[in-house]
């Protein structure tokens, strides 16, 4: 076997790695996507008055939170089938990456929505505003820019560990790596053009995340003056 | 069923000591490159801001891979045990530095002019004044991000190491029972978070607060 870097190599594998980077990104995108509403789900269940769905909600959150997602991917993959569901590699994936990180989403805006200072819903129910209007027009405008960084910051998470979808056969970018070195007998190349390639991607992407952070925090400076 | 659970336990056993080493190594690196984050010199600065922004841009996975598979290449043979506590030291220490840091800036800066002014040297300034004080204010920060490392020692089965997750991964393959043997390991794994790493880390709490005359509210 030929040691060091062989750049015929590199740019033999690189159309393959590109379109594989598009799958990832694509991952990404979707399983962002449906963790956003799924967060959405677990705040509903936080914030109903009824304290048993509450509690159950609660204990849910807590346990997929401290559960690893590799093994969460295996169970959706292979127990589903067990009840009859047979489902792609994709849309497990999807569904997987969606519930892991809709439970931290859920804590994000459950932090937004606190920061709302209480006065401001004091100052809405003296105004007689309806609940959804005081939420609608008042409280939601003001959570949104304090939860943002967080939002970025799971956005960027979920990018990093989408690699962990090729441990169930889907076809991004880590997966095509393990199959283009196991094809070549060479490692390498591939892997350390993966590396590259989330590096180029997810430094700007947590730049601008810390340029919108920086930006909400002026805003909100300019808010207390 | 009786012989599974037994290699569970010894699955178990295995994720345990990936843990506690990886642990160790990250709270090792992420003290020396928090600090030489802060550091004057800009070549030290330089070199802590490099290895926390290519670890935390990269994924663990990718770096778990390329310690295992590809460091060979460079003739450095690591067993799938080391690798795996290496990567994840690695990429754990890059996430611990940047605690480290908030920590220590967060320490009030009377207590650095105080500590000047008692003429402390910069190496006791740091150990006896500023290190005790940022405990309180990091540990928070680091017990969560210990709980994410007891969830990403799930992903060295993936290069060989005969963890939990191997275990229940070689079960199921044998058995095809999914939902006993991959819902015994989320169990195993959130019982030990719930129940052993978490109280844990929140006794650390308790002690670093209570060192500095700080009691929990």
């Amino acid at each position: 076997m030929e040691m060091g870097w062989r750049w015929d190599f590199t740019i033999e594998i690189l159309p393959q790695m590109a379109i594989a980077t598009l799958n990832t990104i694509l991952a990404a995108g979707v399983g962002y996507a449906i963790a956003l509403v799924v967060g959405l789900f677990f705040l509903l269940g936080q914030r109903t008055p009824f304290r048993i769905i509450n509690w159950i909600n609660r204990e849910i959150v807590e346990f997929i939170r401290s559960t690893p997602l590799l093994i969460q991917l295996f169970f959706v993959y292979f127990v589903l089938p067990q009840f009859g569901i047979t489902l792609s590699a994709w849309i497990c994936g999807m569904i997987t990456i969606g519930l892991h990180f809709g439970t931290y989403l859920s804590e994000v805006y459950r932090g937004a929505l606190e920061g709302v200072s209480k006065t401001q819903w004091e100052a809405c129910r003296a105004l007689n505003f309806s609940t959804l209007y005081t939420y609608r027009r008042i409280v939601l405008p003001q959570a949104f820019p304090i939860a943002i960084p967080g939002m970025g910051n799971y956005l960027v998470g979920i990018f990093k560990d989408t690699p962990l979808l090729s441990t169930i056969g889907v076809a991004e970018l880590f997966h095509a790596a393990t199959a283009v070195g196991g094809y070549n007998y060479r490692y390498l190349e591939p892997y350390t053009l993966v590396g590259i390639i989330f590096l180029t991607l997810s430094i700007p992407a947590a730049m601008w995340v810390r340029k919108l952070e920086n930006d909400v925090n002026k805003a909100q400076g300019k808010i207390k003056k | 069923m009786n012989e599974h659970g037994v290699t569970l336990l010894l699955g178990t056993v295995t994720t345990i000591k990936v843990l506690v080493c990886s642990m160790i190594l990250y709270v090792i690196i992420s003290m020396i490159f928090g600090l030489m984050r802060l550091s004057k010199n800009l070549a030290i600065q330089g070199i802590a801001t490099v290895y926390i922004e290519f670890f935390r841009g990269t994924s663990l996975l990718v770096q778990l891979f390329w310690a295992y598979y590809v460091l060979p290449f460079f003739g450095i043979s690591l067993e799938a045990f080391t690798a795996g506590v290496v990567a994840l030291g690695l990429n754990f220490g890059a996430y611990g530095a940047e605690i480290v840091r908030a920590g220590i800036l967060a320490v009030p800066k009377g207590q650095w002019e105080a500590a000047h002014a008692l003429n402390f040297t910069p190496a006791k300034r740091i150990k006896r004044i500023i290190i005790p004080q940022i405990f309180p204010i990091i540990l928070p920060p680091a017990a969560n991000l210990t709980v994410e490392l007891l969830k990403a020692t799930a992903l060295v089965a993936l290069v060989t190491v005969v963890d939990l997750t191997f275990e229940a991964k070689q079960i199921n393959s044998i058995t095809w029972l999914s939902a006993q043997c991959f819902g015994t390991a989320l169990l195993i794994y959130y019982i030990i978070a719930r129940f052993a790493l978490v109280p844990f880390l929140r006794w650390l709490e308790v002690l670093a607060a209570r060192k500095v005359g700080k009691e929990r509210i």
